[in-house]
């Protein structure tokens, strides 16, 4: 049974920058890196030591708490270093990639006469099953859960992101494969949500339940999805995937390969050429950012859209889960008289003085200026029309800033993540931290009732 | 070359680290972020944000406030003459009413009471910003904007000063600052007032600049406003016009329904006011008003009751008269003391209207019952919000029992798959 979601709360944030729909091959890296930061709440051991030859798709390191799970090295080369931080704490494994690639390659599975046991078995030893996420938590899921469903978002709203059916184009197959196989590990159904009368390529996948989602940015994210469709309670697990991360998984299905290429949007007003490049996860951001030509000195390069993304440098390395790398102009600068003054050149959820209701669809060139000071919550109301859950937002990051366990689980922290609040976090006059003060919420309910 | 000199930006850029980590800092960031929206960029989460910060905020709320405050000063003026000419016999707008010889009473009165206001309770914030080492909040702008709209004008400035130390500490301060009061300052300022100095905040000479000094002399004026007229069961003699646009006595900013109804439309329209919380203000007020009005018809009170003039009163112009109107729109809103959730301020805002007129009517002796209203609305507010949300929590808890809450596979892990520790 489909069902379509029309979200009216949210905003839309249109920006300069947009990446065209060409796919060019990025330069090779010569390094490749493993940011562990992206795997939130992961304590890796190492399986390999420094200076060792690993293959593509060899494991580098598994999880403490199961040692099933293994990460696996998106190329062959060598582990050149082990970058630590403060308490010998894990921070990068960069990668010397080899001339001539090297694959490490698993025994095929039989999928679609595999068992569940079978199949998660193959995704663990295969490196793909750090891109099965959970919620309640956000983070990657537990193999000894039986979620109820699995929920798949194939529609970017967010501000720059790659479209996603741009990047999955001729990769029905390798879709098709993973929603199979994933199919098998839930008792309940495979939600697959795609842009209303977009041609996705997720349209005649089988086994999926198809919902058609149409509104503003927040429509796009997962989170909005299963609230609307099947909204999480305490004690429930769902699992979700990205599209670009299914894919990989259907390769491994169908190869037996763990193949790490993707296709990435270069996007931002920083870009003199915003498009999209086809290379792989891990791989230096300056192979494709310099391609495409940066038209500013002083800019911030971001692993992911604007509103979730991760700092990272022009030296940088591309996420493990992102399919967007953004540049947008540092905003380290004085403006005079900024909070009283007529402002056109910026978005705005009010109209104190700004413009940005005349025009709807204007594309605006903005900055990383927090364009005012850190205060306490004082506007009441303003989340709630960007926030289309039935949730109350900001009773929600205050249950959490003050550590009131038995407030978070009521008022909703289960069906969250903290990109669920990054558009609050956008239009917030207080300039709060609200992804942060969620990520530290979840991680607190996670540590005291797990 | 210019490029040689330091400009004006640079100069305070290093003068903000050299005050960086000292006592001193809020106290001048608070000076550079009035000429200067901050360097500061994002750490965190989203990227970018969106235009609007607390100053902007208070700042429109504030421009809402100019007509009221300009209006009342001629205002100030004109009820002063009158009282003492009389009343113009055929008014003319800018014959009688905005002339300099007005605005320089409004001047002489309504701009120290703004200058005290904003002095004493700036001083006040700066203080505790640079004992508790926060910033400079905004909140006081809009504070220190209302409080000389809502005293009467010959208030002495010394008790409007203590005043405005008590609101500002008690009120706001001893919580934690902006965003953490629970009354809403500039009225605990204004019940500090009333409660301290009583026979100087009521009776009926307060309210016409000069009428308590002339009392008793052969020069006596009357001070006395509507609703003083229909508390003491006389008659008054302005139109229904004049109560709209505000040519009548009263508290410094609160007499033009019009401007001030400008206003509210004006904070509706950029999104800074609840326009939940006014609609059903004004809602609650008729309702009461309209109430009162049917007990009269029915008979249960007649003209000898001390309650006949108020509650015969038309329910309607209850919003002309009197601080109905201004504390709907500036005060009632006030998004930290108010009410939090959409569903809680339409509850919120109509038993702040039903509470004005039923104070109105039943205490003849001050006849102002909205900043009252508001005050005690103030309290329930958490109240009514808790409420509100135990009914989103409700729904998940009844959503709960249908959970499908699947058991954990400890089994199937895969057991072949030894990772070898190294």
């Amino acid at each position: 049974m489909s069902k379509d979601i029309r979200i009216k709360k949210g905003l839309n944030i249109n920006l300069v920058g947009e990446a065209e729909q060409t796919i060019s091959k990025a330069v090779l890296s010569n390094v490749y890196a493993i940011n562990l930061k992206d795997f939130h709440g992961i304590t890796p051991k190492m399986l390999v030591k420094q200076g060792a030859e690993v293959k593509a798709g060899e494991a580098l390191f598994y999880n403490k708490n199961n040692q099933d799970m293994v990460f696996v090295s998106p190329v062959s080369g060598e582990l050149v270093e082990i970058e630590r931080g403060a308490r010998r704490r894990i921070l990068t494994l960069k990668i010397l990639a080899d001339k001539t690639q090297g694959q490490l390659e698993h025994a095929k599975l039989d999928f679609e006469n595999a068992s569940a046991v079978d199949i998660k078995a193959y995704l663990l030893k295969g490196g793909c099953w750090p891109f099965v996420k959970q919620r309640p938590y956000d983070i990657i899921a537990n193999p000894d859960d039986t979620p109820k469903a699995i929920f798949i978002s194939a529609y970017s709203t967010a501000p720059l992101a790659a479209d996603y059916d741009f990047v999955l184009q001729g990769k029905e197959k390798e879709l098709q494969a993973a929603v199979s196989a994933l199919g098998k590990l839930t008792p309940g159904k495979v939600h697959v949500s795609i842009g209303k009368s977009s041609g996705s390529p997720m349209t005649g996948l089988s086994g999926i339940t198809l919902h058609n989602v149409s509104g503003p940015h927040p429509a796009g994210l997962v989170g909005t999805q299963i609230n609307k469709i099947d909204p999480i309670n305490k004690g429930e697990v769902v699992w979700t995937v990205n599209p670009q991360d299914l894919v990989i998984i259907g390769e491994l299905l169908l190869t037996g390969k763990f193949n790490a290429e993707r296709i990435v949007a270069l996007a931002g007003s920083s870009v003199k050429a915003p498009k999209y490049y086809r290379t792989k996860i891990g791989t230096e951001i300056s192979t494709f950012l310099y391609a495409s030509g940066v038209n500013t000195d002083n800019f911030r390069v971001i692993n992911g859209d604007v509103l979730t993304g991760s700092k990272s440098r022009q030296d940088g390395y591309l996420g493990y889960y992102n399919n967007t790398v953004t540049a947008i102009p540092e905003g380290d600068d004085y403006e005079l008289f900024g909070w009283n003054k007529p402002v056109f050149n910026k978005i705005s959820a009010t109209r104190a003085l700004t413009f940005s209701w005349l025009q709807p669809n204007k594309k605006y060139e903005l900055t990383t200026n927090t364009n005012g000071e850190h205060r306490a919550f004082v506007v009441t109301g303003m989340y709630e029309k960007v926030f289309p859950m039935d949730i109350y937002p900001m009773q929600l990051l205050k249950a959490c800033m003050v550590q009131d366990l038995d407030e978070m689980e009521q008022l909703g922290l289960y069906e969250v993540a903290p990109e669920d609040f990054s558009l609050t976090e956008f239009i917030c006059i207080s300039k709060q931290p609200h992804q942060r003060i969620i990520r530290e919420g979840l991680d607190l309910l996670y540590k005291e009732i797990g | 070359m210019s490029d040689k000199r330091l400009t004006f930006k640079k100069r305070l850029h290093i003068l903000k680290h050299h005050y960086r980590d000292k006592k001193m800092a809020p106290a001048f960031n608070a000076f550079h972020t009035f000429l200067f929206a901050p360097d500061e960029t994002t750490h965190s989460g989203s990227h970018v944000r969106a235009a609007d910060d607390l100053k902007r905020t208070m700042n429109t709320v504030i421009m809402a406030l100019v007509p009221v405050l300009l209006f009342s000063m001629f205002n100030a003026g004109y009820q002063h003459f009158s009282a003492i000419n009389g009343f113009p016999e055929n008014f003319s707008l800018w014959n009688d009413f905005l002339t300099w010889e007005n605005f320089w009473v409004g001047i002489t009165t309504v701009l120290p009471l703004v200058i005290v206001s904003y002095g004493v309770g700036l001083i006040v914030e700066f203080i505790f910003a640079v004992i508790k080492g926060h910033e400079v909040e905004e909140g006081y702008l809009v504070t220190g904007m209302l409080v000389p709209l809502i005293v009467p004008i010959d208030t002495p400035l010394w008790m409007l000063a203590v005043a405005v130390v008590f609101g500002v500490v008690i009120g706001k301060e001893v919580f934690g600052g902006t965003g953490m009061n629970i009354l809403n300052p500039a009225l605990t300022i204004r019940a500090f007032l009333f409660f301290a100095y009583p026979t100087w905040m009521s009776g009926d000479k307060v309210w016409v600049h000069e009428a308590v000094d002339l009392a008793g002399g052969p020069d006596a004026i009357s001070g006395e406003t509507i609703l003083g007229f229909l508390a003491q069961g006389h008659e008054y003699s302005y139109s229904i016009s004049d109560m709209f646009f505000g040519f009548i006595p009263g508290s410094v900013g609160e007499t033009s329904t019009f401007l001030i109804l400008l206003g509210g439309l004006f904070l509706i329209f950029s999104k800074i006011a609840s326009w939940r919380i006014m609609l059903s203000a004004v809602i609650g007020s008729l309702v009461m008003g309209l109430a009162f009005n049917g007990v009269v018809d029915q008979g249960w009170i007649t003209e000898t009751s001390k309650f006949y003039g108020l509650m015969s009163f038309d329910y309607w112009k209850h919003l002309l008269v009197g601080g109905l109107a201004f504390g709907i729109v500036y005060m009632a809103t006030d998004p930290v003391t108010g009410a939090q959730t959409n569903r809680g301020k339409w509850i919120y805002g109509f038993f702040i209207g039903f509470m004005s007129v039923m104070i109105r009517v039943f205490n003849p002796a001050y006849p102002e019952g909205v900043f009252l209203a508001i005050l005690l609305m103030n309290v329930f507010a958490p109240t009514i919000d808790h409420y509100v949300i135990r009914g989103n929590i409700k729904r998940r808890m009844k959503r709960l029992k249908n959970a499908t809450i699947l058991p954990k596979d400890s089994e199937g892990a895969a057991k072949e798959l030894k990772a070898e520790t190294i």
